[in-house]
């Protein structure tokens, strides 16, 4: 029961979960939506593996300097963009996603197209669920801290937000630093379990699959994401005996899901937030 | 050199004006960022090219019956994946639009295969020699067939009935509908005129580097969005502005600076004017009123 295969999709959802979190503390918890996400991961994925195959560093500080390359680059993105609202934040992380794309396809020792082949096998289910655990565990103590409010208020409402004294843009890129972190963390776990890198696995596609864990489950919800994550990694898999149609019942399944379920799974799990939610949403539809 | 250059640049610039047309239109009745609006261009292309083989029919009919198709095909986009989702939010409505466009694609792969095919060329090869520079007729064509499309556009939706709607109802759409506007009618107008153009930009690439593919929408796709923002979105002058700016950058880019870097480059730009000015080269600022 337990074989090898069951074991690989184990692992990808479990990466695919911390991944689906850090989008989620962007888009779903500081409300900024971001279409780069797979850009984030691949600098944590080529740094780690870089640092793997040329310096022999231990997993640990590869791992960790893969996340915090990527949160650098989110700070960096974040500063001049995180000022730009909406669809605007939107395009300029889906460019920032492109040019990354681009710049690793013409990069000497990225491997350019070939990518980087034989990084060490050093993500299993062990390390990969405990990173989880504790993803989760702090992003919960996250939300429910200060900064977690603060970063709810400014999706709620920025302008209201700033009346109360929330410095936003400072806050926008702590959210965004965090969330890149997961990303790079996910990025060198995905690099150092599938031994294999490509900058085309890290294209447009990634981002928007990374998104739709994000939002199947129920934008803002730590549960939702781990489910959406668990969901999109199986469904597909669990597709495989349509092999060509796969693809195409995604896009459906994508769209169905959105008429029925517009909020996701789990949107708004707890029950003082859904109560609260419901409010808004009332208010939302008399508008 | 440079001329040429900048020649090409702007005969690829006037398709991605086009296809940003049809972005920055629904993207101003809806605020929806249409993500399938590549694909649609891709189907335009394909039309094209199977009315010219398949059915033997010469350039400008098979050109005519693409946009009819393909402003059905937008209609149908509209009506199935997002007129349901016209009270939720705006994210939910992207994801649809993005189910779309995987969806279509993998239609695409599953019925036309994955390879690319030709484009026969169905205009007899002439160029005309300025000095220094060649200039391909099918150069002049498009350039000539995209400004009559964006005047015809910019004439409709200034001077006729449906276009007083249509601005009305990117305006205000609550406000619209209290005037009487039937609201519904002119998001499917918008949708049927915003696809037709990029079937219009899918058949002149086509034409253009003499080739469809099922994934040949995706890069044109993100570029049109890209020359939108530029120019403002939902502004349509200024969609037509930023493609041809996005197009000369990216051709002189990859002419003088590096090919290999030719989207990056686009891509770039976008976020270099976004950072000087945030609403688009000619976007209004907006102030948030609370």
């Amino acid at each position: 029961m337990f074989n090898a295969y069951y074991l690989q999709v184990l692992v990808v959802v479990g990466i695919n979960t911390i991944l689906a979190l850090g989008l989620n503390l962007i888009t779903g918890i500081t409300g900024q939506l971001s279409l780069g996400h797979a850009a984030f991961m691949s600098i944590g994925a080529y740094t780690s593996a870089i640092l793997s195959l040329k310096y022999q560093l231990p997993f640990a500080v590869v791992l960790l300097s893969g996340a915090f390359m990527a949160a650098f680059f989110g700070i960096i993105l974040g500063f001049p963009t995180l000022r730009l609202s909406g669809d605007y934040l939107a395009i300029t992380t889906l460019g920032f996603a492109e040019i990354t794309k681009v710049v690793l396809l013409n990069m000497e020792s990225a491997g350019k197209a070939l990518g980087l082949a034989g990084i060490p096998q050093k993500a299993n289910v062990y390390n990969v669920y405990v990173l989880v655990i504790v993803v989760v565990f702090a992003l919960i103590r996250l939300i429910n801290s200060r900064v977690g409010r603060a970063f709810q208020a400014i999706r709620e409402d920025e302008i209201a937000a700033e009346a109360t004294g929330i410095p936003i843009t400072r806050y926008k890129i702590m959210a965004f630093a965090i969330g890149s972190f997961l990303a790079g963390l996910g990025g060198g776990l995905y690099a150092h379990y599938l031994t294999y890198i490509n900058p085309t696995d890290f294209g447009f596609l990634k981002s928007i699959e990374i998104l739709n864990m994000v939002v199947l489950g129920g934008m803002g919800s730590i549960p939702g994401s781990v489910l959406g994550a668990l969901i999109l990694t199986v469904v597909p898999e669990m597709l495989r005996f349509v092999q060509d149609y796969r693809m195409l019942f995604y896009g459906v399944v994508l769209i169905f899901l959105m008429i029925f379920r517009p909020n996701g799974l789990l949107g708004g799990v707890s029950l003082t937030k859904m109560l609260s939610t419901r409010k808004r949403r009332n208010l939302e539809t008399n508008n | 050199m440079f001329f040429q250059q900048l020649i090409n640049g702007i005969t690829l610039g006037s398709t991605y004006a086009l296809i940003a047309l049809g972005y920055t239109m629904v993207y101003g009745v809806l605020k929806l960022i249409n993500f399938a609006h590549g694909e649609i261009y891709m189907f335009g292309a394909f039309v094209g090219m199977i009315m010219v083989t398949t059915f033997r029919l010469s350039i400008i009919p098979a050109f005519i019956i693409s946009m009819l198709l393909s402003s059905l095909l937008g209609m149908g986009i509209e009506m199935i994946a997002y007129r349901p989702l016209r009270k939720s939010t705006r994210i939910t409505a992207l994801i649809s639009a993005i189910g779309v466009s995987i969806f279509l694609q993998n239609l695409g792969i599953l019925i036309m295969g994955p390879a690319t095919r030709p484009f026969p060329r169905s205009i007899r090869s002439y160029y005309v020699n300025l000095g220094a520079i060649k200039i391909d007729i099918l150069q002049i064509i498009i350039l000539i067939v995209s400004i009559i499309l964006m005047v015809a556009l910019h004439l409709l939706v200034k001077n006729t009935k449906v276009g007083k709607a249509m601005r009305a109802t990117a305006l205000d759409k609550d406000a619209a509908y209290l005037m009487g506007i039937n609201v519904n009618r002119i998001i499917t107008i918008t949708f049927a005129i915003g696809s037709a153009l990029g079937a219009a930009a899918g058949v002149l690439i086509g034409l253009y580097f003499n080739s469809v593919s099922p994934l040949m929408g995706s890069m044109p796709g993100l570029k049109g969005f890209v020359a939108a923002v530029l120019g403002g979105i939902g502004n349509i002058p200024g969609a037509m502005l930023g493609g041809v700016i996005l197009g000369v950058i990216e051709t002189l880019g990859a002419a003088y600076i590096s090919s290999a870097y030719r989207d990056a480059i686009a891509f770039a730009v976008l976020i270099i004017i976004l950072l000087v000015k945030p609403s688009g080269i000619m976007g209004v600022n907006v102030r948030e009123k609370v």
